[in-house]
């Protein structure tokens, strides 16, 4: 399952379509990290609200991805973390860390523009 | 508590993209039996977690979702790997943090209602029970 990645001026927004395997995981962070250096990128969102776990991995995933996308001075946002994902992500002791959150895109998008002026 | 194994449902884990069959299942299951969203995704999460051990350090094996057709789910997680050398450091927290080995097992253990682990050279026995609240 290739997750799609759209470019917005200096943004990037990858939204999750569907329940991930760790190879999908994987070539996400990878696609991202390769079109950060490639645009210019600085602000990265990653839409979740599809995901059906976040996991160990998908949450190590993702702090990964924040990690590299920030060593090129670009910065990474996870919006639409639903609920009971949120519910077993605290019960299972899983943290994303630093990394910012939203509700959604939309408020995503806002909290960039905010940033940028 | 009585575990109905004659109704047990059986995911062979064969490779990354069994984890996604298998904790969609145990998502259904729980949602049969009148688990909250929130506890049906945990219910998920533990079984994306052991189904990925299997994957990882024994290639093969399965994940077995029993219930009491009432207010219990047990997930067993079976191979025939190379066990686990040092059970205690896989229960030690601390994922996060890169200590620990990184099996998600810390977790799983603190949320189960139950929790028991069987581990050596002819393979490996994990079974996680989670009552209804």
């Amino acid at each position: 399952m290739i997750v799609p990645i759209l470019k917005q001026g200096e943004f990037l927004i990858a939204s999750i379509q569907s329940a991930l395997s760790d190879n999908d995981l994987l070539a996400l962070r990878d696609a991202l990290v390769e079109k950060v250096v490639a645009l210019r990128i600085r602000g990265v969102i990653i839409d979740v609200t599809a995901l059906d776990v976040l996991d160990s991995f998908a949450s190590r995933t993702l702090r990964d991805v924040a990690h590299m996308v920030r060593l090129r001075g670009a910065q990474t946002l996870i919006v639409g973390i639903q609920p009971d994902v949120a519910f077993a992500m605290v019960q299972l002791g899983l943290t994303l860390e630093d990394i910012p959150t939203a509700l959604d895109l939309e408020e995503g998008l806002s909290y960039f523009a905010r940033k940028k002026r | 508590m009585k575990l109905n194994d004659k109704s047990a449902v059986y995911v062979p884990i064969e490779s990354a993209s069994d984890l996604v069959k298998a904790r969609q299942e145990g998502r259904a299951l729980a949602n049969q039996l009148g688990f909250s969203p929130g506890q049906a995704t945990l219910i998920a999460s533990v079984i994306s977690e052991l189904a990925r051990n299997i994957v990882t350090y024994a290639r093969r094996g399965q994940i077995v979702l029993v219930t009491d057709g009432n207010s219990a789910v047990q997930i067993r997680a079976r191979d025939d790997g190379p066990g686990i050398s040092d059970v205690a450091a896989a229960l030690e927290p601390g994922y996060s943090t890169s200590s620990g080995l990184g099996l998600g097992l810390p977790g799983v253990r603190r949320i189960a209602d139950s929790f028991d682990i069987t581990t050596g050279p002819s393979g490996t026995i994990v079974n996680v029970t989670i009552m209804r609240r």
